[in-house]
């Protein structure tokens, strides 16, 4: 029985290596060269490839699957792994907790960098003093300005999301808005909260919040059309994502309301309804960059020892807005996914 | 274990399309507004009457014919879903997977006529075939391995949501479908799945004369045609349906199929409505579907209900959502307004059944 399996086991080796062979070729080819994936390694900025010593960093973000901005963060991030010769180790999960696990599990992987978002600060904190702990850096992006520090991060790349609102309040007033609508897509979310409120705390009008189902479009169409019927007055609508922007423009015209439509964040379709004239302005807090800047600077730590923001200041990307001005440089990069 | 499994409960309600029971001198004939009253739509269409004209005081924006056509039209995508969910419930299974089957269809025709720089018909075409194998694939499944059909689309569901981000990601790079308003066959498709016309002053969506037309055929086909009895019998006691030669395995696939195609049309409406579709769409609205079919009196357990009352039941999901918007009310208690009204409305339901089934 032994023999006989042991025999056959022998026989089919060199059949099972040429497949193993095949099947490695297949996958070095699939990689390395053509179709859709060669394409997405070359997008954004290309600068080379570091020589220094290989090094595996983790990002672990509090992305909900299927969300455009959040793809375009992990863009900035691939981009800057290609570069700096880093093994990016990419996963994610809005709840807390499985945030918290997620991050674990790369402490365990015994990983050279840590960098992570920090939507709910409170539930991260032991898991990031336990990377401290075993002697890995750590980085914040995106959300967690005002906790990055008292959790003992390094450094923290993003925009704080209730002044990015405050700036949109601001360039509201000087569109001469008297009545906006500020529409979240995803009830109870604090993000979205913190947008609108921000709007709140510097427009000079009168605003008010609109709950939409973001996970079916043609709700979102016909509750903000409803919006728009009750309250003839209203002027501007506000968005906090690239395509509800689009589809607020359809409510709109469906209302024959004159409001105009500003946004959070971009999308290649956006910046082509900017251009057009269709949407006023999009607020763009620049995620390729916090996700490019994350890896990046836990390379040059590990390289060179270095700080940005010196470890007291976050570094901000954003509010960077984009109106009819500017679009013609963002859209070709927009085109891209990358901006 | 499945709630498909076990026999048909003596107490449960006869199905709706078979009210002539033999007299046997036990019960005296009911008066005929009883017997109007018990039927499974009725609950549901005092419920919808409650709930419009609750808001019709309420909320004097609705009293307007454009936001009542806007109302329509929300409860047209919903009820165009929520025809087959009835049809699939009274046929004794549920799919979970319909939310984002939506999704995986309008993702489908977008990136094929894309990708491939085809006009966007044959796109449509592939997105058809897609949508019926999944529903194939869903009542293959649970026929074959006689699960109930809350784990078999609990993993069709999960598949497809996973499916439908990753290919999308693979395919075009990024997480949304690129724009393809620009392409041969656009218009076309769009004046077929996306038009509106005009009516008296009032912009009306094509959605909604579909929905209509689509829940006359379902009507007909249930109430007057041999696959509408197969449906009713599956569903109330599958072993002995096919005792009596009614082609079991046939009813469910194609109950499932239907869906299917239910889910291509509202996609297609997506995708020629809106241009480009994001991958993460259509999760939870599975149970919305279910919703508006429940609420329109299809029993969870199978074998009763009706094609109308979905109807009213993905209606009062409209105008309750939309209502609380020309209200004007908090937007904070959104939600909550909503789980309010709707259980209100069954409850309703449940009370006039109650009073027309009691003697």
């Amino acid at each position: 029985m032994d023999r006989s399996s042991l025999s056959r086991s022998r026989r089919f080796a060199p059949a099972v290596a040429l497949a193993a062979a095949a099947a490695l070729t297949l996958a070095g080819c699939s990689s390395s060269s053509g179709g859709k994936k060669s394409e997405e390694s070359a997008d954004g900025a290309s600068a080379g490839k570091a020589t220094t010593p290989r090094m595996t960093i983790a990002l672990v973000t509090h992305q909900s699957p299927g969300d455009t901005f959040w793809d375009i963060v992990r863009k900035g991030a691939q981009a800057a792994a290609a570069k700096d010769n880093v093994d990016l180790v990419y996963s994610a999960d809005p709840s807390a907790a499985n945030q918290a696990t997620l991050v674990q599990n790369a402490i365990d992987k015994k990983v050279d960098g840590i960098a992570i978002t920090l939507a709910k600060p409170d539930a991260l904190k032991d898991v990031v003093a336990k990377a401290k702990k075993a002697g890995i850096p750590v980085v914040g992006l995106n959300s967690g300005v005002s906790d990055w520090q008292k959790l003992g991060l390094m450094e923290f790349f993003g925009q704080d999301e209730s002044v990015a609102g405050e700036a949109l309040g601001k360039r509201l007033n000087e569109a001469g808005a008297k009545n906006a609508v500020c529409v979240i897509q995803e009830q109870g979310n604090i993000g979205l909260t913190q947008r609108c409120d921000g709007v709140k705390k510097t427009f000079t009008g009168k605003l008010q919040t609109l709950n939409v189902n973001g996970t079916d479009m043609p709700s979102v169409k016909s509750t903000i059309t409803a919006k728009l019927t009750q309250d003839k007055s209203i002027d501007y609508v506000v968005t906090l994502g690239a395509p509800f922007a689009l589809t607020a423009v359809q409510s709109a015209s469906d209302a024959g309301s004159k409001a105009k439509i500003a946004t959070f964040d971009l999308n290649k379709d956006l910046t082509g309804a900017i251009s057009k004239g269709t949407i006023e302005f999009a607020v763009d807090q620049q995620p390729y960059l916090q996700g490019y800047l994350a890896i990046d600077s836990l390379w040059l730590y590990k390289n060179n020892g270095n700080y940005m923001g010196g470890g007291e200041q976050p570094v901000l990307t954003g509010p960077a807005f984009v109106d009819k001005s500017n679009v013609d440089a963002v859209a070709a990069f927009a085109a891209k996914g990358t901006r | 274990m499945g709630m498909t499994q076990h026999a048909e409960p003596a107490v449960s309600s006869p199905p709706a399309s078979g009210p002539g029971k033999v007299k046997d001198g036990r019960t005296a004939e009911r008066p005929l507004a009883l017997r109007v009253l018990a039927r499974p739509e009725v609950g549901v269409f005092l419920g919808a009457v409650a709930v419009w004209v609750f808001f019709l005081i309420a909320a004097p924006p609705v009293r307007d014919g454009s936001s009542m056509a806007n109302i329509l039209y929300q409860s047209s995508t919903i009820g165009i879903m929520a025809l087959p969910v009835a049809l699939l419930m009274i046929g004794g299974e549920f799919d979970l997977s319909a939310g984002v089957a939506v999704i995986t269809s309008a993702l489908t025709a977008s990136m094929f006529a894309f990708q491939l720089t085809l006009n966007v018909w044959a796109g449509v075409v592939v997105a058809l075939l897609v949508s019926l194998a999944i529903g194939f694939l869903n009542g293959w499944l649970v026929v074959r391995t006689g699960l109930p059909s809350f784990l078999i689309t609990l993993g069709t569901f999960l598949i497809l949501q996973g499916v439908n981000l990753a290919v999308t990601k693979l395919v075009t790079g990024n997480v949304a479908t690129d724009d393809i308003s620009t392409m041969d066959g656009f218009d076309q498709a769009k004046k077929v799945f996306a038009s509106s016309f005009e009516v008296g002053g009032v912009q009306v969506k094509i959605t909604i004369v579909y929905w209509l037309v689509f829940a006359a055929i379902a009507t007909w086909v249930l109430l007057r045609t041999r696959y509408g009895n197969w449906t009713f019998a599956v569903g109330g006691n599958k072993d002995s349906a096919r005792a009596v030669g009614v082609p079991v395995t046939f009813t469910k696939i194609s109950l499932f199929m239907l869906v299917g195609f239910a889910a291509w049309f509202v996609g297609m409406h997506n995708l020629f409505s809106f241009n480009t579709v994001q991958s993460g769409e259509g999760v939870g609205q599975e149970l919305i579907y279910i919703s508006a079919a429940v609420i329109g009196g299809c029993l969870l357990t199978g074998g009763a209900g009706s094609a109308i009352g979905p109807v009213f039941g993905a209606f009062m999901f409209g105008m309750v959502q939309q209502g609380i918007v020309y209200a004007n009310w908090n937007p904070d208690w959104f939600k909550a307004f909503l789980g309010v009204m709707l259980l209100g409305a069954v409850l309703i339901n449940l009370w006039v059944s109650r009073t027309a089934t009691r003697r």
